[in-house]
């Protein structure tokens, strides 16, 4: 093969040597410094159930792992709409605002490194009341308080940086207010939305690990839990696997869409 | 009677006299350009007249009512076209129309969008976006958007600056085409002289700023249309030009004058946030290249 066609491969040859390093270390390491920890072949003579009959049910946490992840997209999909449902309108009273802004921008500044684990102690209290799904509600409280910063603040930054010739063609056209937010603020903004839309979605999916553990509930997180405390740590690895390669699905999905926006 | 009016008007940013004292007088049906130097305060100056900006003193009066806000009766063809890059040619025309035509249907309003359309000759263009469009069709569909909207003045800001000659040529012969078509009132704002004076019944300098005023005015006797090759000898329009250009450079004496000088098109689209650095932490707002390309140049003159 010659040079030209070997560049050519580049964008695969490259990640596979990537892949094939980690790899290795990982195996060295098992063997050597962290001799708890299963190496590759041990985790995938345990896990192969997992992922050959990934949807799988044998019992309420020995799952297919793709089931598992079905229902974590599930918990997922449903805090996310609910950031966004909340954090859009913020985002826009934000950026239209300036006594808004001063009002609400330090608090908003407070809550937004809280960590999850933090918040979702306080999101079972807050649905103590709810009884069996209290789990379920405080987990879409924290994945919904947790996720919509992003949206928040990228649509408050799209919203402030729309060009004044803009505004000056809906008051040369007498827009009303309606008018005004639907043709020209909303598509002025739409790109900065998405771009919040995205990393909302990565921080919600984050969080789902956290939550899941704490409440117990069926899912990747969960599933992770419950192995590390079955001390099968291979199913760890297996968990971290899936999460990180979801996550990364999601992301990609994420700014097909948005890049759509961005052309507009 | 004088259809529009202006009464010592004056304007100031942060005590940065823009405008002092101008007056104006305009006639129904009439042409005027107003020259002046790229910063003397042109938009400015504009953006008062169509009631984007609120001058500190003086009036603006159209049909000798006083003009408060903004309104369709002032169409305002921007310096930078201003489309909206999210809907179509037809789509940017149309919101204008859908807006100052209420009454009328919806064929009606689509005709009457896809009138103007083809009186710019962009009908091949309908469905497409603005940034699919080059410069000089992009300042078509702007005036397309204003005219369909029946201005009672036309006030056309620059409209042609940031084209090459010969499309600017081509687009001074279709403003002058429609505004005989329409016996349209018209302000033209210009810093090219001769186009002021190839376009209007009368072309008025502006002086350099600070304290920025209008200066005598000179009329074009010259009966419509023009012809351009021709006028190149007109010993007149020489001579209207010679004054024009004297008044101007006079104007700044021999001081030196500063000059802010666009360089860029102004670019439509937002900042771009993809790249790698996520925008969860910052409290900056984005910068637009069109905001920051001044640049500002002392000249002698
Ligand atoms: N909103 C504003 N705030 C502060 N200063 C302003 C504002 N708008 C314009 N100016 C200042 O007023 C002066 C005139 O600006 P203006 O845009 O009217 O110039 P212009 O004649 O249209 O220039 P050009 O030919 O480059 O378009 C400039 O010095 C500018 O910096
Ligand atoms: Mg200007």
């Amino acid at each position: 093969m010659n040079e030209s066609k070997l560049k050519q491969l580049d964008w695969l040859l490259l990640p596979l040597i990537g892949f094939a390093i980690v790899l290795a270390l990982w195996a060295v390491s098992s063997v050597t410094w962290a001799t708890n920890l299963p190496s590759p072949v041990k985790t995938w003579e345990s896990s192969k159930v997992y992922i050959l009959e990934p949807f799988a049910k044998r019992g309420e946490m020995d799952q297919g792992i793709l089931r598992f992840t079905w229902y974590s997209l599930i918990l997922v999909a449903k805090g996310y709409v609910l950031a966004l449902v909340i954090g859009t309108p913020i985002g826009f009273f934000l950026g239209l605002s300036k006594a808004f802004t001063k009002t609400f921008d330090p608090i908003i500044q407070i809550l937004r490194p809280v960590s999850p684990l933090a918040w979702l102690p306080l999101g079972l209290v807050l649905f103590l009341s709810a009884g069996k799904e209290a789990g379920t509600l405080g987990a879409l409280f924290t994945i919904a308080i947790c996720s919509m910063w992003p949206t928040v603040l990228n649509t408050a930054v799209g919203v402030r940086s729309i060009p004044q010739d803009y505004l000056n063609v809906a008051k040369v056209l007498k827009l009303s207010r309606t008018k005004t937010l639907f043709k020209v603020l909303i598509p002025a903004t739409l790109p900065y939305m998405f771009t919040g839309f995205r990393l909302s979605l990565g921080i919600a999916w984050l969080v789902i690990v956290a939550a899941e553990m704490l409440t117990g509930r069926p899912g990747v997180g969960g599933f992770l839990w419950q192995e590390y405390n079955s001390l099968i740590y291979e199913h760890i690895i297996l968990s971290i696997v899936t999460i990180g390669v979801v996550g990364f699905v999601l992301d990609r999905l994420m700014s097909v869409v948005e890049r759509r926006f961005k052309t507009i | 009677m004088s259809f529009l009016e202006l009464n010592n008007v004056s304007k100031s940013f942060g005590g940065h006299a823009v405008l002092k004292d101008v007056n104006l007088s305009i006639a129904k049906g009439e042409f005027v350009a107003i020259v002046g130097f790229s910063g003397a305060g042109k938009t400015t100056l504009m953006s008062i007249i169509a009631g984007l900006l609120k001058p500190d003193t003086g009036t603006v009066k159209l049909e000798g009512r006083e003009m408060g806000g903004p309104g369709p009766d002032r169409g305002l063809v921007f310096q930078n076209y201003s489309l909206l890059t999210w809907l179509t040619v037809f789509e940017n025309v149309k919101l204008a129309v859908d807006q100052v035509f209420p009454e009328k249907s919806e064929t009606e309003r689509a005709a009457h969008a896809t009138e103007f359309i083809e009186m710019v000759n962009l009908a091949p263009a309908r469905d497409k976006r603005p940034s699919e469009l080059s410069g000089g069709m992009r300042q078509r569909v702007s005036v397309a958007r204003t005219l369909a909207m029946q201005p009672k003045v036309l006030l056309c800001d620059e409209p042609l600056s940031a084209l090459d000659a010969l499309t600017r040529a081509n687009l001074q012969d279709e403003i002058a085409r429609i505004r005989t078509l329409h016996n349209q009132t018209v302000v033209l704002i210009t810093n090219d002289p001769d186009e002021g004076i190839y376009l209007a019944d009368r072309i008025i300098p502006l002086t350099a700023g600070p304290g920025a005023t209008l200066g005598p005015s000179f009329t074009v006797d010259i009966p419509h249309p023009r012809d351009r090759k021709a006028l190149n000898h007109d010993p007149h329009f020489k001579q209207i030009r010679r004054d024009v250009i004297d008044f101007l450079l006079g104007s700044k004496g021999a001081r030196h004058a500063t000059v802010s000088k666009k360089l860029v098109l102004p670019d439509l689209e937002p900042e771009d946030l993809s790249g790698r650095a996520p925008l969860i932490g910052g409290r900056r707002t984005a910068i637009r290249r069109s905001e920051i390309k001044r640049e500002t140049v002392e000249v002698d003159s």
